[in-house]
């Protein structure tokens, strides 16, 4: 299969993953502004005792963990490509294989990109600001993406080896303890020892506490390895993410049940 | 036997389980190119799992298959190459237009956008899906579905197109332009497997049937020798009235050496004596009709997979 095929394909299923979305706007709508509302009612309802600057404190937090439901977009589309038969139908075509997903990862990188712009966007207009230059803001939106890049192959493999939708549930489930056992939300000073080195740890807090930082927003103070290196751990957690459900989502994709 | 000479499908002792379902259990098949095969079997049999297996979708845990001269577990790149595949069930895009379908396997083919636009519309046409044609397929019905499945699956002549189950579910004029599709690809030169449960459509369709049970092949040739090699004729008789079917069915079973068919006052079974059989019913029956006749395909086929 020549590289040609690999693009060529890959560009196909990418605009068909985009002609759902345009297909289904409702749908789209919905999946940004989810985000969005929970950042609203974040900042005004569960303020705490937490100053004006509670905002820049949040948008961070917010973002990844937006970038980490993104998991769940990746899983549902490989789902229901599978029950509906379709993902068959793509094996048995003399298409590129590689391309069924990396056409889904082109797909689901630009869709959460701009879900990333219309969250900052909201992020801006309660009050958060960039006070650091624009190549660092980019390079914070750069390890967002990282991030998410490394999700698409754990949904993809998840996606694969679950099969149904009720898989899919559970994991939007536990993306939440995931997402709140981490330092995006809560200061792990604050959490009982164990507790707050497993927050500090968690590769979110990682891609948390980098994207503050070169946001140049406040974020928790800590001494700890984890927290000093964030921006090296923002980019490793990723790559052995990475390194780890590529592989296992290629040959998922590949073998024959 | 080498791809050109003769065979476009042959299957060796395939074996397949699932957990401790037994899906296939040595099936063997050999499909000669430009001809359509048959599958014929009961729910179970195994008829999807062959299908897969030899489209590559599926690996066996024992046998060896080759297709359009390809092995298909050396090389399933080579082997999709060649292949169509419609499986049982529907796989459509649901959030795309019919239309959009088509376009994106005709992409996916390789055929060329423009090409794969002048594909779909005939196809479109041809299956009567036209009005349809920009509606999201969410919204079709299921012999729609299906419809533009098939015509998915027939966007290119492949030489070897499987068809699962392909008529199931629709209504009799689709299913006449399904037979005639197919018929019109076995005579530009592909094979066609295809699988049924319908034996009219075997019947009518294909050049060689192959029935399975239990994930092996239990007979296999053309409909006409099928019905030959199965106990020959059958005697059929038409008793007078209700009180009479026991006796006429207690007779017939003691001639034929299996339980025969009850249908009303009708009562059926296979037989090999025809002249001692139709002496044993005129003696001992006091029946309105007696006759001797071909077995029907059904007949053939409850016998083989009794
Ligand atoms: N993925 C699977 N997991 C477990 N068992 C399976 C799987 N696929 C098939 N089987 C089993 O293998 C056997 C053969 O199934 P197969 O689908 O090939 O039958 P079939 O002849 O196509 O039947 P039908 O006419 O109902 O479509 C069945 O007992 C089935 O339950
Ligand atoms: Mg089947």
């Amino acid at each position: 299969m020549s590289l040609r095929w690999v693009f060529a394909d890959t560009w196909t299923l990418t605009l068909r993953a985009l002609s759902h979305w345009a297909r289904q706007p409702f749908v789209a709508l919905v999946g940004f502004l989810f985000p969005v509302l929970v950042l609203v009612m974040f900042a005004y309802l569960l303020r705490g005792g937490y100053g004006d600057d509670y905002p820049e404190l949040l948008v961070p937090g917010m973002l990844a963990l937006t970038t980490v439901f993104g998991l769940e977009t990746t899983m549902t589309a490989v789902v229901t490509d599978a029950q509906r038969g379709i993902t068959d139908r793509f094996r048995s075509l003399p298409m590129a294989g590689a391309a069924v997903v990396s056409g889904r990862a082109v797909a689901d990188l630009l869709h959460a990109v701009l879900g990333l712009v219309v969250l900052m966007a909201c992020g801006w207009a309660i009050g958060w600001r960039v006070h650091g230059g624009v190549l660092d803001a980019l390079a914070a939106v750069g390890l967002l993406v990282l991030l998410r890049f490394s999700l698409i192959w754990m949904g993809v493999f998840l996606g694969l080896v679950a099969g149904r939708p009720e898989a899919v549930s559970a994991v939007q489930i536990l993306v939440w303890p995931l997402g709140f056992l981490s330092i995006a939300f809560t200061d792990p000073g604050s959490m009982p020892g164990w507790l707050g080195t497993v927050a500090e740890w968690n590769p979110l807090s990682s891609t948390v506490a980098a994207t503050r930082e070169l946001f140049g927003n406040p974020g928790w103070e800590s001494q700890s390895w984890v927290a000093e290196h964030a921006v090296l751990m923002a980019v490793v957690w990723p790559l052995v993410l990475t390194a780890i459900f590529f592989p296992l989502a290629v040959a998922r994709y590949r073998s024959a049940a | 036997m080498a791809y050109g000479e003769k065979m476009a499908i042959e299957a060796d002792g395939l074996r397949k389980r699932y957990g401790e379902t037994v899906a296939l259990d040595g099936l063997d098949l050999a499909v000669p190119a430009g001809s359509v095969c048959g599958v014929l079997g009961p729910n179970g049999a195994g008829k999807t799992t062959a299908v897969r297996v030899l489209a590559t979708l599926a690996r066996v845990d024992a046998g060896r298959a080759v297709v359009a001269g390809v092995d298909v577990g050396r090389d399933p790149a080579g082997v999709r190459r060649r292949i169509g595949l419609v499986g049982q069930h529907a796989a459509v895009d649901e959030a795309l237009s019919g239309r959009a379908n088509l376009v994106l396997f005709g992409r996916l083919l390789h055929l060329g956008v423009s090409r794969a636009r002048a594909r779909a519309e005939e196809l479109l046409e041809r299956f009567d899906l036209e009005d349809a044609a920009d509606r999201s397929v969410s919204g079709y019905s299921g012999g729609m579905r299906r419809r533009l499945d098939l015509a998915a699956g027939l966007m290119v002549a492949p030489d070897v197109l499987f068809l699962d189950e392909p008529t199931t579910g629709l209504d009799p004029r689709s299913r006449l332009e399904v037979w005639e599709a197919v018929r019109g690809l076995a005579a530009e030169g592909t094979t066609v497997l295809l699988t049924t449960q319908y034996l009219e459509e075997a019947d009518r369709l294909a050049d060689r049937i192959a029935v399975v049970d239990g994930g092996r092949v239990v007979a296999e040739g053309t409909p006409a020798e099928l019905k030959d090699a199965l106990a020959g004729d059958w005697i059929e008789v038409v008793v007078r009235d209700a009180d009479d079917v026991v006796a006429a069915a207690a007779l017939l079973a003691r001639i034929s050496g299996v339980a025969p068919e009850v249908d009303t006052l009708r009562v059926s079974a296979p037989v090999r004596d025809r002249m001692g059989a139709l002496a044993a019913v005129i003696g001992e029956l006091d029946a309105e009709d007696v006759s001797l006749r071909r077995p029907t395909l059904d007949e053939v086929f409850l016998e083989l997979t009794r």
